[in-house]
């Protein structure tokens, strides 16, 4: 939205983040942050093998080590449920998926590098440490298996000896389809393969996991502090399924979170050991993980092996799409890692386009690995990778422009119901792509890259076109795909005598400054200062229920329910009103915070009727009751679908094959904003995370499934000087129809929009050297440029 | 167990600690200043970055018994005693630098010395200096411009957003 229109309150502002003072002076409080009274630490000893069969965990040395309560192994916890998975996709053949148990600590075998083997409960996190180091593990060594498509040969090492295979499914989408697709294929007058490796990722919210257990005897209550984004569900699904606690006996409080990325969605064993161990040792428990140990436990994201295929008529328009992709499980099931690959990877593979037939095969492939679940995009940035990459190919086998090929074939009327069982509700990708070229200066670039030239260096430009579906997600429909939890958000309104208001909700906020913009939309319903507005959000005794925020669901799940609830306010507040002004209900306007009867002078301001609403002296008391408080559950209809143009723009130095971006240009439909500035913030930081996937990061296991990547001296974050400014607008906006606030969800686009315009850049600099060498693989190093390049 | 004394934040401060205790965790731990934060083990995020006598310093990098008798300044002196940010606080929050708040402390301690020594730094220079210090949430766009607007330069014509 241009600077000059944007409202300086209330929807459309950039409010300022009232979050940021306490950021800023060091006042947050993170779960590190707190520390209970008779607090004791835990550290777990982890597996340094990637899979062998158990023989022996001596403890006895530890348990006489100074400081030490108690030491905990498997044993411990064998008649204790496993780590729940939840969601169940259902095989090609109508089976259920293989499901193996997810012990909390692991029991028999240890099947990748950091799986928690024991834990030792101390005074000091110190003690602890040393205490661990008198532990005498005996493992046989097995063989381990790293590579997904080795892992399915027959005779392969079993991760889990119970199961058939190493297989977990094989899902075909839409598996009614395969011989349509297959047919298309033989009609085809052009069909471009590409073979892509998504390269396997480790989230990094700078806050490492931390989570701390307590037991109050005197109550039955247990407590757990943790770094969620969802502390609802982790309730949910630790009390029922881990440790059989009902809900009413369990808080679980998730407060200032340093990042999640989706990361911190997943229900980890640490949370169920820490619960578990504040009643066994009658003290509060406390883990802070350590960044190697957030390497090697908390789930790493991506990791997929696709070869992909378009169909084109002679026309050039897309006829047929096919794919088979191999994913990473890891050694486990993390919460929902089979929905990634499956139902938010699949349903997006029509991308931005109207191919009319597609067909998706997915094989999910447990391996001696960290388990592998959603990280921001979750499915959709390997579908967009797969799809913008493949049709950047095909414009350079067809030699047109990929602009060109890419309008050709948009969607442009909608609603668009797609072969892949979703339907997008709005849209304008032409309008995207128009406003993309704009700002990047496409028209510029020739002179840019002569400019490179002159330096020696080659100049590369890639675009690439993304939608993703967020706002997850309709409950019944998700239900039918297999997930084991409704995905509705939860928000109560209270407004106090004084007409302050409360508004808990069960979206976390974890660097989206929802405390602010949350605000921004219940003060604007009502007319108040958004200072009136108090966001509560992240502990389970004081929202009522919540499904978390990931999937870019926060406002349009989550604010929904938020207006849903603050309409219900504003409708008792207006029949209150009426009471004072003695006019009817339906006469009453509320405006700029006070309620007016239409067509008179006559009013009463907002804090008059919150106050009869307590003091009901002068009420309607024999058709309302006092008080002002609303609750409202909102289940989307449909998903949202944001999508948007991007380029990139890189400079290659040849003799070294280091890659810079020099410009990124994002164009983006996110629908209505409510915070210009937030957005835009959201976008960068997804925008650095694509690039990052694209140039620096790769999670590396060598072949015994040792974990190569596991610091950051080893993994490659990326820093202040690996990236540019970005040049971002979403002034393309078309609502979303289905709910409320027409939004649409802005967390994953950066991140998923990014990785193949940084690729279709890469590849189009290397084109301008002499050598088209087809693809090159995340992420782009300069050793796999200079290499590709020279060798 | 040694005995510790520092000033930290203009005030006296003591404490007894172990030999292997980092000066991160006695400020978090015993003097109970959690806005310095740790973000991994191999000194390479800045989430812990203080002033040890006007010098940015990681704190995971220094034993407590080390800054024994030093001038140490944390993230919660920054503000002024009434609560008014500093100018690179206050830049930070009016150009959204910060995002979940977790490397912010170390960020903003690396901003004060960067333009202690260099008041007007260009994009390139901010950009280098911020080597040490990791984000993941801002894409560091929102960084860089907020140190630069911090040193008094025109920032609003940088990138089209």
């Amino acid at each position: 939205m241009p600077k000059d229109f944007e409202p300086t309150r209330g929807i459309g502002a950039s409010s300022k983040r009232r979050e940021d003072i306490r950021f800023l002076t060091g006042s947050g409080r993170y779960t590190d942050d707190i520390n209970l009274r008779r607090q004791t630490h835990v550290f777990f000893l982890r597996s340094d093998v990637a899979h062998g069969r158990l023989t022996g965990v001596d403890t006895s040395a530890a348990e006489d080590m100074p400081g030490v309560l108690k030491v905990f192994t498997g044993a411990d916890f064998a008649e204790i449920g496993g780590m729940p998975c939840g969601w169940q996709v259902t095989d090609k053949h109508g089976q259920p998926m293989q499901e193996p148990k997810h012990p909390v600590l692991a029991h028999e075998k240890v099947r990748h590098v950091g799986e928690p083997i024991a834990a030792v409960v101390a005074e000091t996190l110190a003690q602890a440490r040393d205490a661990a180091e008198a532990i005498v593990v005996d493992i046989d060594e097995l063989p381990a298996v790293v590579n997904m498509k080795d892992a399915v040969k027959d005779g392969a090492p079993k991760v889990h000896d119970d199961l058939t295979s190493n297989l977990c499914y094989d899902w075909g989408f839409v598996e009614e389809n395969k011989d349509a697709v297959n047919k298309a294929f033989e009609q085809a007058a052009h069909v471009t393969t590409l073979e892509l490796v998504n390269n396997r990722l480790v989230a990094n919210p700078m806050e490492p996991r931390v989570a701390i257990g307590d037991y109050n005897r005197s109550d039955g209550e247990h407590t757990l502090y943790t770094t969620s984004q969802n502390p609802h569900v982790i309730r949910l699904l630790m009390g029922a399924f881990v440790l059989g606690i009902p809900e009413h006996k369990l808080r679980v409080v998730a407060p200032d979170v340093g990042g999640g990325f989706g990361t911190k969605i997943f229900h980890y064993q640490e949370e169920a050991f820490c619960t578990f161990a504040a009643k066994a040792v009658g003290r509060p428990v406390k883990w802070t993980s350590s960044r190697s140990e957030a390497f090697m436990s908390d789930a790493h994201g991506r990791d997929h092996v696709t070869k992909i295929e378009l169909a084109l008529d002679a026309d050039n328009n897309f006829t047929a799409l096919r794919t088979d992709t191999y994913a990473n499980m890891g050694a486990y099931l993390s919460t929902f890692a089979p929905s990634v690959p499956t139902w938010l990877h699949g349903t997006l593979m029509a991308g931005n386009y109207k191919t009319p037939l597609i067909y998706v095969n997915v094989k999910a492939v447990f391996t001696n690995t960290v388990p592998v679940d959603a990280y921001r995009g979750a499915g959709r940035p390997e579908a967009t990778y797969q799809l913008e990459r493949l049709i950047d190919k095909a414009a350079h086998e067809l030699k047109v422009d990929p602009i060109k090929l890419r309008r050709q074939n948009f969607v442009t009327e909608f609603p668009y119901a797609t072969p892949v069982a979703v339907e997008y509700d709005t849209g304008d990708y032409n309008a995207t792509m128009d406003k993309l070229e704009e700002i990047a200066d496409h028209a510029g670039f020739e002179a840019r890259r002569r400019e490179s030239e002159s330096k020696g260096k080659l100049r590369g430009f890639g675009v690439n076109c993304y939608i993703e579906a967020c706002g997850i997600a309709p409950s019944n429909l998700v239900g039918q795909l297999g997930a084991r939890a409704g995905l509705y958000e939860s928000a109560m309104v209270r407004v106090n005598a004084t007409g302050g208001l409360v508004v808990m909700t069960g979206s976390h906020s974890h660097g989206q400054g929802h405390e602010t913009s949350f605000a921004q939309v219940v003060a604007d319903m009502i007319g108040i200062d958004e200072n009136m507005v108090e966001i509560v959000h992240g502990d389970t005794s004081k929202v009522p229920m919540g499904m978390g925020t990931y999937g870019s669901r926060s406002l349009a799940v989550g604010g929904s329910a938020m207006v849903r609830a603050t309409e219900k306010i504003i409708a008792k507040a207006k029949k209150i009103a009426s009471h004072l002004l003695e006019a009817s209900e339906g006469d009453i306007e509320l405006k700029d915070g006070a309620f007016s009867v239409a067509g008179t002078d006559k009013s009463v301001a907002w804090g008059d009727v919150t106050l009869a609403a307590y003091v009901p002296h002068n009420y309607p008391l024999e058709e309302i009751e006092p008080g002002l408080e609303e609750t409202a559950f909102y289940d989307p209809s449909n998903f949202t679908y944001p999508a948007g143009a991007y380029a990139c723009e890189v400079e290659l130095d040849p003799e070294t094959g280091h890659v810079t971006v020099e410009r990124f240009t994002a164009a983006d439909d996110f629908g209505n904003v409510v915070n210009p500035m937030i957005v835009t913030g959201q976008v960068h930081g997804g925008l650095a995370q694509g690039i990052g996937q694209a140039l620096l990061e790769n999670c590396a296991y060598d072949e015994d499934g040792q974990l190569l990547s596991a610091s950051y001296m080893d993994y490659a974050m990326p820093r202040a000087s690996d990236l540019p400014f970005y040049d971002v607008d979403h002034s393309c906006q078309t609502p979303c129809t289905h709910n409320p606030l027409g939004v649409k969800g802005c967390g994953e686009a950066g991140a998923i929009g990014s990785p193949p315009a940084v690729v279709n850049a890469v590849l189009d600099a290397i084109r301008s050297g002499g050598k088209d060498i087809g693809h090159i693989d995340m992420p782009v190093s300069p050793a796999r440029v200079w290499e590709a390049m020279n060798v | 167990m040694t005995q510790v004394k520092m000033t930290v934040n203009g005030k006296p401060a003591s404490g007894e600690v172990e030999g292997r205790t980092l000066l991160v965790h006695f400020l978090r731990d015993d003097l109970e200043l959690t806005g310095t934060h740790v973000g991994c083990d191999t000194s390479q995020c800045g989430a812990c970055v203080v002033h040890v006598n006007g010098n940015a310093v990681k704190a995971c990098t220094m034993f407590a018994v080390e800054a024994d008798g030093a001038e140490v300044d944390t993230i919660e002196g920054q503000a002024a005693p009434d609560g008014t940010l500093n100018t690179i606080q206050q830049a930070f929050q009016d150009h959204h630098g910060l995002q979940c708040g977790f490397c912010t402390p170390g960020m903003v301690m690396s901003a004060a010395a960067l333009l202690k020594e260099n008041p007007k730094p260009s994009e390139a220079e901010v950009r280098h200096y911020l080597d040490g210090n990791i984000c993941r949430c801002t894409g560091y766009h929102n960084i860089v411009k907020a140190i630069m607007a911090a040193s008094g330069q025109e920032v609003s014509a940088l990138a089209a957003e």
